[in-house]
């Protein structure tokens, strides 16, 4: 027993860290299992588990591009929204001709984040060389954009191949037989459900230490220069755009994964369901699980997923709430009054002092 | 007829833009921050004309003195509580908080008025007229947006290159530290542009809800963007890019709704903003900033 | 043999000439003083230098090799480092971490070997931890190495700054005012460890500095800037004792 606590002494820091964050994931993830097998667990409940590992990935991947990167992006529901739609698409079309659910699934995930992706390394070809401010209203446009577009879009399949428009259905002019897969504003209906809590957070879980590995390397730490001061990042020839893009485009394919989850959970997926209030509401769970701790977002995206749930005040004032956590916690981190509050009433040194008033006492005792 | 229609409507929709773009580039060339919640001032405007029209059944004209004094209280309060105590954060931080600001307006607006669109009356008291043997239409609306818009860019204009407190927001936007040095009270001049940025979104609001008369708790964020995007399109910190900026972007919304798609207007509006930033990020008018090293 | 020559570079800002036909030879292994009175155009010259503003006109050779309009980054990877006036370090990063960005070009592995753990990462990261180990022992920071740069005392903050630079490997080092805000003791260690830099790391060295004596003490040889045009280049002794210099610091 000795030994083993010192082995685990032995590991460097960020490795301790993450065998804490993963283990603490799989205990919440048996307390759960076990919860619903002795049938103790409500259904509302069971039906936010896969939300909840949703939302985990938005948060953690917002994070590397909020936190990790320093830039606000406002528009990361619109790569969740790609996710959604290419992994449903593709689950769609290929249902009949791949039997193994198990590597469909896969690939729907693979092909969500490679088109999400994607996608993240054009928009971030043209939106990373803009300042801060700029970068954000860009993001929210090209959310917008993504759902606009997808919001006319009708894509349909047949015997000829892929169909596409922006009027209606009868403009495909698909054959007899053929099937409308994309259906403009009401999106894409029927996937097959084969989005699993244990599927969940064992995306969870990747999302998470693919985060964490490519922060605490060579990549890492060129993203966090950036982040922390661009002028010195060049000064010793960090390539500042293909970082940038780099982290950005991990950032959207992860979203992307988030997506394919989504669409798979519910079988229904409309793109007005990935608008601005969406990207708004991930930017809560980063900036109230603190901008940079990726383990604090996704506390903070299942503890916002679940209380609205359960608690009656929670679920009116949602939105309202939300809005005062981004304003306080701006303001509580960076205002000057508040700097110096923290400095005078850290719990740290409160602690401290009560040791070395105890040790004292023993000392004269 | 029709064309010429379209492009009056474009034109008094741009100078709408134009107003709110107003706010938008004031504050971001002096407080260099963007703030979001400027949109929401627009709606919160039209609440105030709707509630006291509706309500205590005012005059129009009251109506509207009225919520631009009350805006202007609102946009000080903001700066005050929201973005002063965050003058030397980081500018993520301060967009983050802006971000939070325009949210809850948004949610303060839903809660209190509910998520029901209301309908808003007009406050513009001129008829319309009819040229061209009642071919073409011009309404009251766009008789009074139009000249209205280039009367607020003059006196601004003026007011800035000639009043103490104008030159002093030329001072602050230039170097603020240097504007210390001279004496110029750096706080009230940041509070004195939110104010006329706040008073000039309620004159917006009232000329924009008159024409589009959906008003609802989200009915100011999308104008807000898009005026900033003029703001963007004209170069940002300047007035008369400003003005350019908002009414090019309203006649190119109008235009492409009618002509290209109903659907697609705003996703336009936005690939515009792209364009422009790709190609010449500083806008038509802008200059270029270089950062100190 | 010449590690740096400036060719007649110069550069305006809206009509003001901030550095006019600026020349300036380096042999390997000198060490160079840049002095000059406020607002001299001094730091204009490293940020010429190094890519922050590319010259209207001249060239810059380093080692033989034009660099003139080449970006920071390609500069720093053909061999000149810098340090900033104002300290720019990556303050949210620890001391260790930010000595590994200068190694960043040097040592390489993929992003997706960070990633996923291959052999690779391990690799590299092992000879990383060790070289800049080495680094921060030069300048004793090497106890320092876990904490975050940005609680690090100003001294060593300034330090920290020369030690990332070095750790790029750079033929030529940038220093902006490196004994700016130090205290007469902590100013004297800081020279001896830029000689003792020297000497280690065989690196030709050029360094603004605003203090007359200071700079007499460990340059072998001065260039003044006035209004961006040269005022006298030499020995220290020459220089000081030139009679424009004087007037240019004393006044009339």
């Amino acid at each position: 027993m000795t030994t083993q606590f010192l082995n685990i002494k032995k590991l460097n820091k960020s490795t301790r860290y993450n065998i804490v964050t993963v283990g603490s994931i799989l205990i919440a993830y048996a307390i759960c299992m076990y919860m619903i097998n002795a049938g103790n667990m409500s259904n509302l409940l069971q039906n936010l588990l896969v939300a909840m590992c949703y939302y985990g990935i938005m948060a953690v991947s917002l994070n590397l591009t909020v936190g990790i990167l320093g830039q606000l992006s406002l528009g990361h529901a619109g790569f969740m929204c790609i996710g959604a739609f290419t992994g449903a698409f593709f689950s769609k079309i290929m249902i009949n001709t791949m039997d193994n659910v198990i590597i469909r699934f896969t690939l729907a995930i693979l092909i969500g984040a490679a088109m999400a992706g994607l996608f993240g390394v054009i928009i971030g070809i043209v939106v990373l060389r803009l300042r801060g401010d700029y970068l954000a209203i860009v993001t929210l446009a090209f959310g917008e954009i993504i759902k606009n577009v997808l919001n006319v879009l009708y894509i349909g399949y047949d015997s000829r191949g892929i169909h596409f428009s922006m009027k209606d259905t009868a403009s495909l002019n698909l054959e007899e037989g053929g099937m409308v897969i994309v259906k403009g504003a009401q999106g894409i209906s029927g996937t097959p459900r084969n989005a699993t809590f244990t599927i969940g957070v064992a995306l969870l879980i990747i999302t998470y230490l693919i985060i964490v590995n490519l922060v605490n390397s060579r990549s890492g730490r060129a993203i966090m220069a950036i982040r922390d001061n661009h002028i010195a990042a060049e000064s010793v020839g960090i390539d500042i755009t293909k970082y940038k893009i780099l982290a950005f485009s991990i950032s959207a394919a992860l979203a992307g994964v988030a997506g394919v989850l989504y669409s798979h959970n519910i079988a229904t997926v409309q793109s007005t369901k990935f608008g601005y209030n969406t990207s708004i509401l991930i930017l809560v769970f980063v900036v109230l699980g603190g901008m940079g701790n990726l383990r604090g977002s996704m506390i903070a995206a299942i503890l916002l997923t679940v209380l609205p749930e359960y608690l009656r005040f929670m679920r009116d004032y949602r939105m309202l709430i939300y809005a005062i956590v981004l304003i306080v916690m701006m303001i509580f981190n960076w205002a000057p009054i508040f700097i110096n509050w923290r400095k005078n009433h850290s719990l740290k040194d409160a602690f401290n002092n009560i040791l070395k008033k105890i040790v004292k006492a023993k000392k004269e005792a | 007829m029709s064309f010429i229609t379209y492009l009056l409507n474009g034109i008094s929709l741009g100078s709408v833009y134009s107003i709110i773009a107003l706010g938008y580039t004031m504050v971001y060339g002096i407080a260099k921050m963007l703030n979001f919640a400027h949109g929401d001032v627009i709606m919160i405007g039209g609440y105030i004309i709707f509630t006291i029209m509706s309500t205590v059944g005012l005059n129009p004209i009251l109506a509207v003195l009225i919520s631009i004094i009350l805006c202007t209280l609102l946009g000080i309060t903001i700066e005050r509580i929201a973005y002063k105590p965050l003058r030397r954060a980081p500018s993520l931080a301060v967009l983050i908080t802006a971000i939070g600001v325009s949210y809850l307006l948004q949610n303060l607006a839903l809660l209190i008025f509910g998520a029901e669109a209301k309908s808003f009356t007009s406050v513009i008291p001129v008829k319309p007229i009819s040229l061209a043997g009642g071919r073409l239409t011009i309404s009251g609306e766009t008789l009074i947006t139009i000249p209205l818009c280039v009367l607020i860019m003059t006196v601004l204009t003026i007011f800035i290159k000639k009043s103490k407190t104008g030159r002093g927001m030329i001072a602050v936007s230039e170097d603020k530290e240097a504007a210390v040095l001279m004496g110029i009270n750096v706080n009230k001049t940041i509070a004195i542009t939110f104010a006329i940025g706040s008073a000039l979104a309620a004159v917006a609001s009232a000329l924009m809800f008159s024409t589009y008369t959906n008003l609802s708790s989200t009915s100011g964020a999308m104008p807000g963007i898009k005026a900033f995007v003029a703001a963007v399109f004209g170069g940002i910190g300047s007035i008369p890019g400003a003005m350019i900026g908002g009414i090019l972007l309203g006649v190119i919304e109008i235009l492409s709704r009618a002509y290209i798609s109903t659907q697609l207007g705003d996703a336009i509006v936005f690939l515009i903003l792209i364009i422009v930033l790709l190609v010449k990020p500083t806008g038509i008018l802008g200059k270029k900033i270089q950062e100190k090293v | 043999m010449e590690m740096l020559s400036v060719k007649n570079i110069g550069i305006s800002f809206g009509g003001l000439h901030a550095v006019d036909s600026f020349s300036i030879t380096i042999n390997k292994g000198e060490l160079y003083g840049l002095i000059g009175p406020n607002g001299a155009g001094k730091t204009t010259v490293f940020n010429l230098l190094t890519g922050v503003y590319k010259p209207d006109i001249g060239q810059i050779f380093l080692d033989g090799e034009n660099i003139t309009g080449r970006s920071t980054i390609e500069i720093n990877k053909a061999g000149i480092a810098r340090t900033f006036q104002n300290i720019r370090l990556f303050k949210n990063m620890s001391v260790l971490d930010n000595v590994k960005c200068g190694l960043h070009n040097d040592y390489k592995y993929s992003s997706f070997s960070g990633i996923f753990r291959l052999p690779s990462y391990f690799k590299t990261e092992k000879i990383m931890n060790e070289r800049a180990y080495e680094i921060l022992e030069v300048f004793g920071l090497e106890k320092e190495a876990k904490i975050l740069s940005s609680n690090l005392p100003y001294g060593k903050q300034r330090k920290l700054e020369i030690a990332r630079a070095l750790a790029t490997n750079p033929k030529l080092l940038l220093l902006d005012e490196p004994a700016a805000g130090m205290n007469p003791s902590e100013t004297e260690e800081l020279m001896d460890t830029i000689s003792l830099v020297r000497k280690q790391y065989d690196v030709t060295i050029l360094l603004i500095e605003h203090d007359m004596k200071l700079v007499s003490g460990i340059c072998e040889k001065i260039f003044v800037l006035n209004f961006g045009i040269e005022l006298a280049n030499g020995l220290p002794q020459d220089v000081l004792n030139d009679p424009e210099v004087i007037k240019a610091y004393l006044g009339e």
